[in-house]
């Protein structure tokens, strides 16, 4: 289990100096994705960074102005307000939750089996924006365009202003050692918008522009949520079946958000 | 580098990507902590690192220096077994025994934290860990026990007042 280097920083400088551009590097947070793919050799890295002792964990309030640091674990997350709290009470177990990492999470890749980056879906509908290095230097832009680049850079934080209301609903899991096939987040910001976000569809965590603009009507939303997205069948679920529950999450969502609000 | 285990100083050479799991049974000679899934998705092979439960197989070493490790070795010996241990052994909550190590590790991280006795919340405590034998009952059980405050005879084991709490678990 060697790699030619392996670096630990311990200052968010020297983390950001140690990843560079970003090529050819490993990133491991918490471990409990990046582990395993090393341990069954999947994965060799040449270049690994353990980030766990660079000061980049921890959770900051200005004003409403929510800050996350990259290396915060899940488990810090779970008293937030819906949706982020429940979704981050629903990743894994008590023992996962403690050592995995919020920005390990939103930079998850495909899974081999199945979906996962659970928080891309609330951190989505929160509007949140993602602070990272990478090609071309620091930049801070919406998680929505940096989830496409997820793999090639390295988060230093993701903040979001808080919202009056939220909710958030999956498909049950029937053990917390599987990830959540399908997820609906919802959160009314203060200026009255709604956002809508997925995870557990194609890829990455996705807004559901249909629903949003149906969303004073949680039924109709439902119906026009499918369009938004592209369904695969993985390990946890079929394609059909997940076009025939996201309609009726979404529903579940708004009305929650209804309740909520 | 330097790792605590079990109050002792050691010194680990393995490289900084080895897992604590590997490091613990096959350079420290500590082999409570068991190899099952190591995909961090059995329990089998928890150690307490710096006060908290955590999965050996997906914590590199090197990320470690100078982490406090307790495992099973820890708890107590055999002629003078921890309270969690004493607890599995009269509440009979083992059986292969291959999920115990990691299951008392999780049980004792959540007494220490001021766990109570309630049955929903050792379940949630004990959710990450898998006993294929399907020995729950006796494991929530035992960790109630603890939790409660109780004292062990270890000359009897409590499985017939185990078995009338059954039903309530899968």
């Amino acid at each position: 289990m060697t790699a030619s280097e392996v670096l630990v920083p311990t200052t968010a400088d020297e983390a950001v100096a140690a990843f560079g551009d970003g090529a050819g590097v490993t990133v491991i947070g918490g471990g409990t994705i990046v582990m395993p793919e090393i341990t069954y050799g999947r994965l060799r890295p040449s270049k690994a960074i353990l980030l766990g002792r660079a000061g980049l964990a921890g959770i900051t309030r200005n004003g409403s102005t929510v800050t996350i640091g990259a290396t915060t674990p899940v488990a810090e997350l779970a008293g937030l307000p819906a949706p982020l709290g429940p979704c981050a009470a629903n990743v894994g177990d008590p023992e996962v939750r403690g050592q995995a990492t919020v920005a390990g999470n939103l930079c998850a890749g495909q899974g081999l089996a199945a979906p996962r980056g659970d928080l891309q879906g609330p951190l989505l509908a929160l509007g949140a924006v993602v602070r990272s290095v990478g090609p071309g230097g620091e930049r801070s832009e919406p998680l929505e365009s940096f989830l496409p680049e997820r793999e090639s850079r390295l988060i230093l934080d993701v903040g979001y202003e808080e919202a009056p209301a939220g909710a958030w609903v999956c498909l049950d899991r029937p053990h917390t050692h599987d990830y959540t096939a399908l997820a609906v987040s919802a959160v009314r910001a203060s200026d009255g918008s709604v956002r809508v976000a997925a995870t557990g569809v194609a890829g990455h965590g996705v807004r559901l522009p249909s629903a949003e603009i149906n969303a004073d009507d949680p039924e109709a939303a439902g119906a026009a949520a499918t369009a938004d997205v592209t369904f695969e069948d993985d390990a946890l679920a079929s394609a059909w079946y997940r076009e025939q529950t996201l309609p009726v999450l979404v529903r579940r969502a708004l009305a929650g958000l209804k309740e909520a609000s | 580098m330097n790792l605590t285990v079990n109050g002792l100083a050691r010194e680990v050479e393995s490289g900084p990507l080895t897992p604590l799991l590997r490091v613990l049974r096959d350079e420290l000679g500590v082999h409570s902590p068991k190899v099952g899934c190591e995909q961090g998705g059995c329990g089998a092979c928890t150690v307490v690192v710096d006060g908290a439960p955590r999965r050996s197989c997906l914590l590199p070493v090197g990320g470690l220096e100078g982490a406090e490790i307790s495992t099973v070795e820890g708890l107590g010996t055999p002629d003078d077994l921890g309270v969690v241990q004493q607890a599995f052994t009269h509440h009979y909550a083992a059986q292969c025994g291959f999920c115990t190590s990691g299951m008392m590790m999780a049980a004792q991280a959540y007494v220490d934290g001021g766990g109570t006795d309630d049955r929903e919340a050792i379940q949630e405590a004990l959710a990450g860990h898998v006993c294929r034998c399907t020995g729950y009952v006796k494991i929530v059980d035992a960790v109630a026990a603890v939790a409660r405050g109780d004292s062990f005879d270890l000359t009897v084991t409590a499985a017939s007042a185990g078995m009338t709490s059954g039903g309530d678990l899968q």
